[in-house]
């Protein structure tokens, strides 16, 4: 039973690994419309008003800023971020999803725009040694408390040899 | 000698000396960009005109599409960036090399004002080539521009061959050019030009 938990659990790991990254993140083309030759269609319902914002805010919030020592566009007060905070809203309102929006920014700067890289593939490393390594940490520290709080062994436990059995022979 | 505890150590040092190691061997700042070998993304951009006849009404609109077949040299640069100074010479110098070839040389004006790039432009003795207006920037986000200078080359089949982030060298041009002109059909088509008209890129 323990082994086939363990496999399966391998092979979940396995495959989250190496699966390609979501279709939208194949997408090109520009959100917005601007200029774009190969427009893909517009998969989601156009958003207006407080919840247009509140989605351009979620988007941004997740892109770093290119100019920005480890700023998202959502809270960098420079040009570029609030160009790119355009393009956002221009194609969320045109009912683009937020994922094809960043799949847009993906696509034109790598991932090394996104603030918190997707778990897939090396990245993965990432979300899985901080968990190793503190699970690591926990069984370290089980296994010192364990040897702790062991009882320290008595002399016939330890193989001390017995006097009186010294005095018969 | 606790053989045990050594090869936990090593097993858990040793990767982190690795990766740290590979860490030192990065250059934090360079950002790998995913467009060369893709299509470069197209736009369609009005041109920036000297002061004698700039008007919004004569502006030339470049096609990145019209020029299908040729060489581009796409020049991403602004008035106020030093380190356009450095290359602003070497890339005219190069428009000139290459005339009557199918390479063609286009600026790209960064969050910048057309006053301030005609006076950068006089201050710099002149450009050989032509500049666009990109308002919002979308151009260049859509080129994943994160500084100024930034040089894309794109081939005859469309695609970004090669992008060069700061100043471009004339060896680095002659390099990129040479190699894309290369692989230009025997008879390539002369570019289109649209009529002159007030366009702009955007949705």
């Amino acid at each position: 039973m323990r082994r086939r938990l363990l496999a399966l659990a391998l092979g979940g790991l396995l495959a989250t690994a190496t699966a390609p990254p979501p279709a939208a993140a194949l997408d090109t083309a520009l959100p917005g419309g601007a200029q774009a030759p190969t427009t893909a269609p517009v998969s989601g319902g156009p958003l207006s008003g407080p919840a247009l914002d509140e989605a351009v805010r979620g988007v941004a919030a997740q892109l770093r800023c290119p100019i920005c020592q480890g700023l998202s566009i959502e809270d960098s007060p420079s040009e570029i971020a609030q160009q790119m905070r355009a393009v956002i809203r221009d194609s969320l309102a045109a009912g683009r999803t937020p994922d094809e929006v960043k799949a847009y920014f993906v696509s034109k700067y790598g991932e090394w725009i996104l603030l918190s890289p997707e778990p897939h593939g090396f990245n993965l490393a990432v979300y899985l040694l901080p968990a190793a390594a503190l699970l690591g940490g926990v069984l370290v520290i089980g296994l010192a408390v364990r040897r702790w709080i062991r009882p320290a062994p008595t002399g016939a436990e330890a193989g001390a040899p017995d006097p009186t059995a010294t005095s018969r022979s | 000698m606790n053989w045990r505890a050594v090869i936990i150590a090593l097993v858990v040092t040793v990767p982190v000396v690795l990766l740290l190691g590979y860490g030192m061997t990065q250059d934090p700042r360079a950002i790998p960009s995913p467009l060369p070998g893709k299509a470069a993304p197209t736009f369609t951009l009005a041109a920036m005109k000297p002061p004698a006849s700039g008007t919004a009404a004569d502006r030339d609109t470049i096609r990145l599409s019209a020029y299908r077949g040729q060489v581009v040299v796409l020049n991403f640069y602004a008035s106020w960036c030093l380190a356009c100074r450095d290359e602003h010479a070497t890339l005219s110098q190069a428009a000139t090399e290459f005339k009557g070839k199918p390479v063609h040389f286009f600026g790209v004006m960064y969050n910048d004002t057309e006053d301030a790039l005609r006076q950068y432009i006089q201050q710099m003795g002149g450009q050989t080539y032509p500049t666009l207006v990109d308002p919002g920037a979308k151009v260049a986000i859509n080129y994943g521009l994160y500084g100024v200078p930034e040089t894309f080359f794109i081939g005859p089949d469309g695609r970004v061959a090669y992008k060069q982030v700061g100043p471009v060298t004339s060896q680095v041009l002659t390099t990129e050019i040479d190699s894309l002109l290369a692989s230009v059909p025997a008879a390539a088509p002369t570019p289109l030009r649209d009529a002159p008209a007030a366009t702009r890129p955007g949705p």
